[in-house]
């Protein structure tokens, strides 16, 4: 990776950046300062906006190089993941995209409040929804530093240092500043970009196969060097049944973890009906099982044509397969091809990284504003108030995710995103679907589905081999690892829903009839919704 | 009186259901005095919640709200709308259909998913099976759960369009002229 990449990659990289400033400064002068404005941008994107947006949201660094990367390496069990990915979303077409539009107004605490007492639902919904958004939040910032280090040759820790405090930085100038307008432009724009340089890099390894998918794979298989096992499942998660637990863990966190996610959900809020809403998540189910379709193809022609050796030794994870790809597809490391689709790969990741940051951002200040903050304090005459909260919870939120990011910055973090997965499918899930679907859920009900998800979750990483106990964990030093599994969601997802069913059988006050009778006729009319 | 003769016939307001919204007030204005439906709960609640609500002065006089979640809790009257309107035959049969095909479909894809991923890391050996060239079991169950997924979402998205959406938009005007007609007669 010479220099002249490197300065094709900055250029892209800074051009990206000034036209979301751009975005930024423009979406910034329209705007009214009204709490509709920043949550929502005003609830006036069309459906086709809004599922790109969504799926700008959704597509993040981890699933451009992380997914391909992990089948070049191992073949077949990276699909596993695409396919869990993708399957989330008819969790959040059927059971939730609506439902919530019509119900809520900004998060997820706003449809749970509509039934419960609204106080100590909105504390512990603000609470985990912000936990899932740092968790998420971390793990990108991370990534970042190791992404541009490794895609602009940046290799020196000052280079990382810098790449992390300007991501959190740039963040937080767009949410600040732009709120959901902004953020939501910045998202369509990566994701026509992301798809875009897909699609070409997907075409470029189609057309060097002349379309022949079975000599793709064959060769792939090949090059491996585990011939036909490499499209079989089992080389990555396939070991003793404590990994392959462990994976089907995993992915029962994935697949329910999607209809939590904070940021997703509150995408459902900008478009002005249900019916918009649902066709955003038909819009963003096409995009995103088109693009995880493709980065199977990339991960093959990956294998195929660069070599599972060429891409380890290049990055030890994967995460370089696809720009290495890209280099070879261009036609080589001195040529010009292969330099341009280098840069361009580079800067897509890169945009990629920005905007999902934006976006989790925007969601976790949505939390503290209008949940924790509201919750916490007294409500009187906060309406003109709560827009400049959320705008100091973003800076905050920022500094935090920073300091965090550069305090993680040489650990391993990638069970953080797996791990986001997990809470937002233990603790936001099931009080989610008790509040839209069971007549008899009540307040503390709520309160224990969300704690008694949430707690677990995070106490069940902590006590995992991901944070101590064996040589990749986050202390390799010390041992208190008592429980075996990576991925808590096996254990902590029945217990969030567990705890939720307890909580409402052992309460005093029965539930509110008249309430539950309003969430519904409104959740499924949209009677009487902003 | 007027808003629910027309939720009751929107009970009846599927696909075939043509005539605008407009057209089946008025009809059901002019059937109104032959109409059975007098005796049944939503009509006999519905008209207590009227005479309430134009006393002057009353306790209803407090601004019903629609947002719960921000002003305090509305008053009776508005309460008694929803649970009226969700004891309608009209919102019944909407969540009748909702429910009969997301609960099947729910089920189904999660099986399925979940019968993917056990037999991914439980049964490699099944997995590995080949059908066809270089594809494997594994590869076949694969891109069938995206296509399975895309299915599922043109078949949910074309039910809703087709058998929910226009009764529920009916729903939500009637429901939010009920609690609208609250709110005016108590001002």
């Amino acid at each position: 990776m010479n220099a002249d990449h490197e300065r094709l990659a900055l250029l892209l990289c800074s051009s990206f950046i000034a036209v979301t400033l751009a975005i930024t400064t423009w979406a910034g002068r329209k705007r009214r300062g009204s709490a509709e404005e920043f949550y929502t941008g005003g609830r006036l994107f069309t459906p086709m906006e809004n599922g790109f947006a969504i799926s700008g949201d959704y597509m993040s660094a981890a699933s451009f190089l992380g997914i391909s990367g992990l089948i070049a390496l191992n073949g077949y069990d990276g699909m596993l993941y695409s396919v869990g990915f993708l399957v989330a979303w008819l969790v959040v077409l059927m059971l939730v995209a609506e439902l919530v539009r019509n119900c809520g107004r900004f998060t997820l605490a706003d449809v749970v409040a509509a039934r419960m007492r609204e106080r100590p639902v909105r504390i512990a919904t603000g609470a985990s929804s912000v936990t899932v958004s740092v968790l998420y939040l971390v793990a990108q910032m991370v990534g970042a530093g190791s992404l541009v280090a490794l895609l602009l040759g940046g290799t020196g820790e000052a280079a990382r240092t810098w790449t992390v405090i300007g991501v959190g930085a740039l963040m937080v100038v767009y949410v600040s500043l732009g709120g959901m307008r902004a953020t939501t432009w910045i998202q369509i724009v990566k994701a026509v970009l992301l798809l875009g340089g897909t699609l070409t890099l997907t075409a470029l390894v189609l057309v060097r196969f002349h379309g022949d998918l079975d000599r793709l794979l064959r060769t792939a298989a090949e090059r491996s060097g585990h011939g036909e096992a490499f499209l079989a499942p089992g080389l990555a998660y396939g070991g003793d049944w404590t990994s392959r637990v462990d994976f089907m863990s995993l992915g029962l966190a994935l697949v329910l973890g999607t209809a939590g996610l904070p940021h997703i959900l509150s995408r459902f809020y900008t478009v002005p009906t249900a019916r918009a809403a649902r066709r955003s998540a038909v819009w963003s189910i096409g995009l995103i099982g088109t693009f995880y379709l493709m980065t199977i193809v990339l991960g093959f022609g990956a294998a195929a044509l660069v070599g599972p050796d060429a891409v380890r030794a290049s990055n030890a994870a994967g995460n370089t397969a696809v720009p290495l790809l890209a280099l070879d597809l261009g036609g080589g490391a001195d040529s010009t091809g292969g330099t341009v689709l280098f840069a361009v790969v580079a800067a897509v990741a890169f945009a990629t990284i920005l905007a999902v940051v934006a976006g989790v951002t925007l969601a976790s200040s949505a939390s503290v504003a209008h949940d924790l903050y509201a919750g916490l304090r007294r409500p009187s005459g906060r309406r003109r108030g709560e827009v400049t909260v959320a705008r100091i919870a973003a800076v905050g939120i920022g500094g935090v995710a920073i300091g965090l990011g550069l305090l993680a910055r040489d650990l391993n973090v990638a069970f953080l995103v797996g791990l986001a997965f997990a809470v937002a499918a233990s603790a936001n899930l099931p009080v989610l679907l008790y509040t839209l679907f069971w007549r008899g859920f009540t307040t503390r009900g709520a309160v224990w589905a969300v704690y008694g998800g949430l707690v677990p979750a995070v106490v069940l990483v902590l006590l995992s081999p991901v944070v101590s106990g064996s040589p990749q964990s986050l202390f390799p030093g010390a041992d208190f690892h008592l429980f075996p599994l990576q991925n808590p969601g096996l254990i902590s997802i029945p217990l969030g829903f567990a705890a939720g069913w307890i909580g409402t059988v052992t309460s005093a006050e029965p539930p509110d009839e008249a309430r539950h009778a309003e969430v519904e006729v409104r959740s499924l009319t949209g009677a009487g919704a902003v | 009186m007027q808003p629910s003769n027309d939720l009751h016939h929107a009970a009846g307001g599927g696909p075939a259901r043509t005539a605008g919204h407009t057209a089946g007030r008025g009809r059901a204005l002019a059937e109104a005095p032959a109409d059975p439906g007098y005796d049944d709960p939503w009509y006999d609640a519905l008209a207590s919640n009227w005479g309430e609500a134009a006393a002057p002065g009353g306790p209803a006089a407090a601004v019903p709200s629609t947002r719960p979640d921000r002003e305090p809790p509305a008053p009776r009257g508005t309460a008694d709308v929803y649970l009226e309107v969700q004891r309608s035959t009209a919102f019944q049969e909407v969540r009748a259909r909702y429910r009969r095909f997301v609960v099947p479909a729910v089920t189904g894809f999660f099986l399925w998913y979940v019968a993917y991923v056990v037999a991914a890391t439980a049964a490699p050996g099944l997995m590995a099976r080949p059908v066809a060239g270089a594809v494997n079991v594994a590869m076949v169950a694969g891109l069938g759960q995206f296509l399975t997924t895309f299915l599922l979402t043109w078949a949910y998205a074309r039910h809703a369009r087709l058998r929910r959406d226009r009764a529920a938009l009916d729903l939500r005007w009637d429901t939010q002229e009920l609690t609208r007609g609250l709110q005016s007669g108590a001002s």
